[in-house]
């Protein structure tokens, strides 16, 4: 579904990525781990399409399509997903409006006809119930006010309402408290078939022990040194990254 | 595609001017200048009575006194008031009974505007009194209104029918010697609409007028009345467009609002003339004195939706003369480009326990400047006066400037006066964020700006609110993307 390729980026000319490589395939839950600022969200970002970062080198496929030339919207629109770390707010305009602007958009772009009124409103009620939200929630201004907890529950809303096939979780587990946090895996959980893949980055094993990856990798210095199964995460957990700063530096 | 600031600008400054065409036709055009037998022309070519004739005259020699206002936060070329035309009518047939009398150059100029009267007429609810380049052209539902008593005509026929209604209340509000652009207006007015609503009716119908400019270098002098009786209603729509002009076109417009006891006037505003070119080149001059009495328990409610002309001078305002009486000022003034506005409202509390609210929405796009100006001022007798004031800008690009004056004049100790104010941009962050999920650019802006707008936007008509946000998409991001 998504293959990355030697892929480097820099922010004003400062090199974040330096040659990653990640295949990942349908059905598969991926888990991106590391330290601070070895690239985790730079890699989130780049992959959405973000034009801040420039991507100097490497390809990024698709479903067998390079869109590492495409606009954020158009990534969007083949089914990318990314629940940012820190959503932003966007006073007067409801969670409602806004998801229904955003199905639209999408459908609009793949050449179907706007969501009729009471099959989204049907949506709306039945994922709104997956994340445990409240009615009251939806009307008010997108992520305006929202403790931090509502904001993360809020992107996974989003992500449940436009079914991505590829949806890239940053760091979701961040400020969430041992509640919101079992609500909001649960929900991605249950979001989860054999068609679509999740990539999650996080600082924690935490999370993972409620989102289970098939395959853990190990960012470091904006390269992937170390690939593993979900024990890899608990070796983190316990050890730190230090040893595996130590393996880079004797190979 | 990530937005920078930069490419954001870039293509504001690329955004043109929708509806700039211009309709020929065959007009009876007085030469520029201005003297008293200009004044005197303009009076007789309406046959008005004597008493009006030298009421124009009166308010021309007061001008003649007065000095071109310098305070605004605005700097244009002063006009040349000489190399004006003062007056210009379609002159192939002044009034018209049903719609196949029209011109049909002018129906079609409606249809590119989407605001053709046949459509227009279908909109239940909403009577028109269209006036093209300062004559009526045609009035509609003018029976349904007549059966409740309301009268609803331009200026020019209330002259003649209703003299005793226009002598009484014409100057009361706005005085001839009040402002120059107020002066300039009492003197050369050639038309605008005239409303009456007599004790205790309440229009059934929101009352709407299309004005617009359409004679090259032809100054456009409006002057409206609304008179609401005690405890009688009305809702009143003004919206504006504009065919694309090279020279700048001067816009000196009065509106005189007269609220009784217990009465209601809404008037609504949505001004889309034409804003001059991407260099600022060209444009509409807009110096307009609107202003609102209220008596006892009235209220008078201004809403307007400011996306055009080069420059705007306006500030919409309430007397609160009567105790207990509300006035309120919703605004949004969007400018890009060179677009320079100063506007905001006057809220004068004489009264005891008055009220008045205020929120302005001031959105400024690539080299424009954006002002609010407002007065909040409470007079010794006003007893218990309360007034709330919001004004927010938001502001797109870093050429661009947004200012806030807002005079807070209390002589009463019993005022309590509340004044918020926040400035924000639009963020890279949030068009990307929308970017995401799938929204363009465009479209993006779009949100962002309505949702900035809301509380002002609900204050509308239905049927307005779907105009203004239309504008605003046009105003700012018709040309993103």
């Amino acid at each position: 579904m998504l293959k990355i390729q030697n892929l480097h980026a820099s922010v004003e000319g400062e090199e974040i990525l330096k040659g990653i490589n990640l295949e990942i395939n349908p059905g598969e839950v991926h888990a991106i781990m590391g330290p601070n600022g070895s690239g985790k969200s730079t890699l989130a970002s780049v992959i959405a399409g973000n034009e801040d970062f420039e991507v100097t080198q490497g390809d990024i496929i698709f479903e067998k399509a390079n869109i590492s030339e495409l606009s954020p919207e158009e990534r969007a629109h083949r089914g990318i997903f990314l629940s940012f770390q820190y959503p932003v707010e966007i006073p007067g305009v409801s969670v409602t409006n806004f998801i229904k602007t955003s199905i639209n958009q999408v459908r609009k772009a793949r050449g179907e006809k706007d969501m009729p009124a009471n099959e989204m409103l049907k949506k709306i009620r039945e994922k709104s119930a997956l994340l445990d939200m409240d009615r009251k929630f939806l009307s008010r201004s997108l992520n305006e006010g929202f403790s931090g907890g509502e904001k993360k529950r809020n992107e996974i809303f989003q992500m449940a309402m436009l079914e991505p096939k590829l949806a890239i979780l940053d760091e979701t587990d961040s400020g969430l408290d041992i509640d919101a946090l079992r609500i909001v895996s649960d929900g991605v959980n249950r979001l989860k078939t054999k068609d679509n893949a999740t990539l999650v980055i996080t600082h924690y094993q935490r999370l993972l022990d409620y989102v289970v990856p098939d395959v853990v990798h190990v960012l470091l210095d904006g390269k992937i040194v170390k690939s593993g199964d979900k024990e890899l995460a608990k070796e983190l957990e316990e050890r730190g990254y230090d040893w595996l700063k130590a393996e880079q530096v004797n190979a | 595609m990530a937005y920078t600031e930069q490419e954001l600008e870039k293509e504001l400054q690329n955004k043109e001017y929708e509806y700039g065409f211009y309709t020929e036709m065959e007009a009876d055009t007085f030469p520029p200048g201005l003297n008293e037998d200009v004044v005197i022309g303009i009076s007789k070519k309406k046959g008005e009575p004597d008493w009006m004739t030298q009421w124009r005259l009166d308010a021309y020699r007061h001008w003649l006194t007065m000095e071109e206002p310098n305070w605004a936060n605005i700097g244009y070329e002063k006009p040349n008031y000489q190399a004006i035309s003062y007056y210009s009518a379609p002159s192939k047939k002044p009034k018209y009974d049903s719609l196949d009398e029209v011109d049909p150059e002018m129906l079609e100029t409606f249809k590119k505007l989407g605001i053709s009267i046949d459509e227009q007429k279908k909109l239940a609810g909403v009577a028109m009194d269209v006036v093209m380049d300062s004559v009526s052209v045609t009035t509609t539902f003018k029976k349904t209104l007549a059966e409740k008593g309301i009268i609803f005509c331009s200026i020019s026929e209330a002259i003649k029918e209703h003299p005793e209604l226009v002598k009484k209340y014409i100057g009361s509000i706005v005085p001839s010697t009040d402002n120059y652009f107020a002066a300039l207006n009492s003197a050369v007015f050639s038309d605008g609409s005239f409303c009456y609503i007599p004790k205790g009716v309440r229009c059934p119908m929101e009352l709407s007028t299309y004005f617009r400019i359409n004679q090259a270098g032809t100054g456009q002098f409006e002057r409206t009345l609304v008179v609401a009786e005690d405890s009688s209603y009305v809702s009143y729509l003004e919206g504006c467009t504009a065919p694309m002009r090279d020279e700048n076109q001067l816009h000196a417009a009065v509106v005189e609002l007269v609220a009784l006891d217990n009465a209601e006037i809404k008037y609504s505003t949505v001004q889309n003339w034409y804003p001059g070119n991407k260099e600022g080149k060209g444009g509409v001059y807009n110096f307009v004195t609107k202003r609102g009495l209220c008596e006892k328990k009235a209220k008078i409610s201004w809403t307007q939706v400011e996306t055009g002309s080069a420059v705007t001078w306006k500030y919409p305002s309430c007397i609160l003369k009567g105790d207990y009486s509300t006035g309120e000022f919703y605004s949004i003034a969007v400018t890009n480009n060179f677009q320079q506005a100063d506007t905001g409202t006057k809220m004068i509390h004489l009264g005891k326990n008055t009220k008045s609210t205020i929120i302005s929405k001031g959105i400024s796009a690539g080299k424009s400047q954006n002002s609010y100006r407002g007065l909040v001022q409470i007079n010794k007798r006003a007893e218990n006066a309360r007034n709330f004031s919001q004004c927010d800008s938001l502001l797109m690009g870093n050429k661009c400037g947004a200012h806030t004056f807002p005079y807070i004049e209390a002589k009463n100790k019993t005022a309590k006066v509340e004044h918020e104010a926040t400035t924000s941009k639009i963020g890279e962050d949030q068009i990307f964020y929308c970017n995401q999920r799938g929204i363009d650019t465009e479209k993006a802006i779009a949100l962002i700006v309505n949702g900035f707008s809301k509380e002002v936007l609900n204050k509308l008509p239905m049927e307005f609110a779907v105009e203004a946000q239309k504008l605003l998409e046009i105003s700012l991001e018709g040309s993103v993307g």
